[in-house]
């Protein structure tokens, strides 16, 4: 079954951009590693890190269908950072890996224990069995 | 070098990989990399002999070209080692792969689907190295399929083949014993890989390769192979009396059709004929189990022409026996509905409050989908539409989806 893990972080406060080169490393190579790691197991669907907030757009179909667009607004308290999609066996698999992702090293090495979002992905196919 | 190429080469080619795998492991003990080097060698098949034609020979073509990967490998690994030390000898051991395609045991394929369907592996595996060991599939398709990366299936299978190799099972069939225990979850892994097709094979996803085809081949290639067995001949008919329903199941638009609703002339009257002689014959056999008992629930709607025609009674029977010899809440639920058709819904809404505790069904969608339906049958819709939403909610399946909450808007529609 398949679950996306979604990594939601303060606007400000998590600023990665303003951490010492010591720690980002350490988060770099922590977050590789993770990758790797859940490539390895065989349930790496996919992993993608999002580009910061202020380049995110909000469009709208206009007359037409022509796109409007506007800026994000600065009061959302949460943005998505990143997500990963994993095709694991259990649900508890899937939590065990976001807890994971959770303690990812942030400003001293401390865990950031970020909350990470886990959503079951809809499928075409029935997940029930006898 | 002559024939053409078409599906019929295809399922050859296929029907070889496990044949070739046997012969290969056992010549160089080892079954991780020679089952390696038999999907190399199914791929340069799929390249090679559509164009070229298929070779005299394709078992003995395969053969050669999986041998003469696992020799490269071995001197390459007693090259690298003799840079470190001196073991020369090594190499006089790699004899030419000549002489060895006689070395076809009849077994070979059941040895290998016992050992793919290993307990010690989890489904999602087992699924993975059946489809590619045993079924000839290459690595790319099972991820298609499964619509992972090819390198994370990839993994997954080399993953599945490295806690085979730890478990230390030896390539040679089960004792007639141990045969018995496991053949439980070598049919279970065959049912999974046909559920998992069932609903998948059309608009969005024709891509992807036909799972419930390839399920109902490997196991009609375990019913040559285990012919006095009347659970594989079981499951053979539980698949074709459920595939026989394939084109009534969906609407034009990918909607789910339920079975009182279908057009039963989009049956393949085939399959259900084909299906109900296998059937017949199983339970002439005397021990009856699960899978047998699907089936012949699956005959019994089969053979109703019409809806109104289906013989309830002996549904409900074959359910309350199927609690007997295999209980599991999914198999209450369905025997709730049985019960509800044969008594009342008022009897089937008693029974499924048996299951409002179960830790495996509450809160799962399908608890609330056939409480819906039953409340609906009772008359009770204000109640019904409001479970179709909860099961609409909870399912994770969108032609599902769809249709719970396409029952919900009809219902309130109504009430107005």
């Amino acid at each position: 079954m398949k679950y996306i893990l979604m990594m939601n972080t303060m606007r400000a406060g998590h600023g990665v951009e303003t951490w010492p080169q010591q720690d980002l490393q350490a988060h770099i190579s922590f977050m590789m590693r993770l990758n790797k790691d859940l490539r390895e197991s065989g349930e790496l669907v996919s992993a993608e890190g999002l580009s910061f907030p202020d380049q995110a757009k909000l469009v709208r179909a206009g007359k037409d269908g022509v796109p409007i667009t506007d800026g994000v607004f600065p009061e959302s308290k949460e943005f998505l950072a990143g997500y990963w999609i994993v095709d694991v066996d259990s649900p508890d698999r899937a939590y065990e890996i976001a807890a994971r992702a959770s303690a990812a090293p942030g400003p001293g090495g401390a865990p950031l224990n970020m909350p990470i979002e886990v959503r079951p992905l809809m499928s075409a196919s029935p997940p029930e069995r006898l | 070098m002559t024939q053409s190429w078409d599906m019929t080469s295809e399922h050859l080619l296929r029907e070889l990989a496990p044949q070739v795998v046997g012969v290969v492991a056992r010549r160089f003990r080892d079954f991780v990399s020679a089952e390696d080097a038999v999907q190399e060698a199914m791929i340069a098949a799929f390249t090679q002999w559509p164009n070229e034609g298929i070779p005299e020979n394709p078992r003995g073509w395969l053969i050669q070209v999986a041998c003469r990967r696992m020799t490269d490998q071995v001197r390459s690994e007693v090259a690298r080692r003799q840079r470190e030390t001196t073991v020369a000898r090594e190499l006089e051991s790699i004899e030419p792969c000549v002489d060895i395609e006689s070395d076809m045991h009849p077994d070979d394929t059941l040895i290998l689907l016992f050992m793919c369907c290993h307990p010690a592996l989890t489904s999602s595996s087992a699924i993975a190295l059946t489809l590619r060991a045993v079924g000839g599939l290459t690595t790319r398709e099972i991820a298609n399929v499964f619509l992972v990366p090819e390198a994370t299936m990839a993994q997954r299978i080399s993953r599945a083949k490295q806690s085979i190799k730890n478990s230390h099972v030896p390539f040679r069939l089960p004792s007639p014993q141990e045969r018995a225990e496991r053949l439980p979850a070598v049919l279970h892994v065959l049912y999974l890989i046909f559920s998992e097709g069932y609903v998948s094979a059309s608009g969005a996803h024709l891509q992807r390769l036909d799972l419930a085809r390839e399920a109902i081949r490997l196991t009609r290639c375990a019913k040559a192979l285990l012919p006095e067995d009347s659970e594989v001949t079981g499951l053979l008919a539980l698949m074709l009396l459920t595939d026989a329903r394939r084109a009534a199941r969906t609407g034009p638009e990918e909607e789910l059709i339920p079975l009182t609703k279908q057009d039963r002339t989009l049956w393949d009257q085939a399959e259900i004929s084909e299906g109900i002689d296998l059937l017949t014959a199983a339970l002439s056999k005397g021990s009856v189990g699960l899978y047998q008992l699907q089936a012949a629930i699956a005959a019994v709607h089969d053979e109703a022409a019409r809806s109104e025609d289906t013989d309830w009674p002996q549904i409900l029977a074959l359910y309350e026996l199927l609690k007997r010899v295999s209980p599991s809440p999914i198999v209450t639920l369905n025997h709730a509905i049985a019960a509800a058709m044969v008594y009342g819904p008022s009897k089937g809404l008693e029974l499924l409050r048996t299951l409002d505790t179960d830790a495996q069904l509450s809160g799962h969608y399908r608890l609330d989908a056939v409480r819906g339906h039953l409340l609906e049958m009772a008359g009770d819709f204000e109640s019904a539409v409001k479970h179709y939403r909860i099961a609409a909610g909870r399912t994770t399946s969108i032609p599902e989806q769809n249709y719970l909450m396409t029952q919900a808007a009809r219902l309130d529609d109504t009430k107005v």
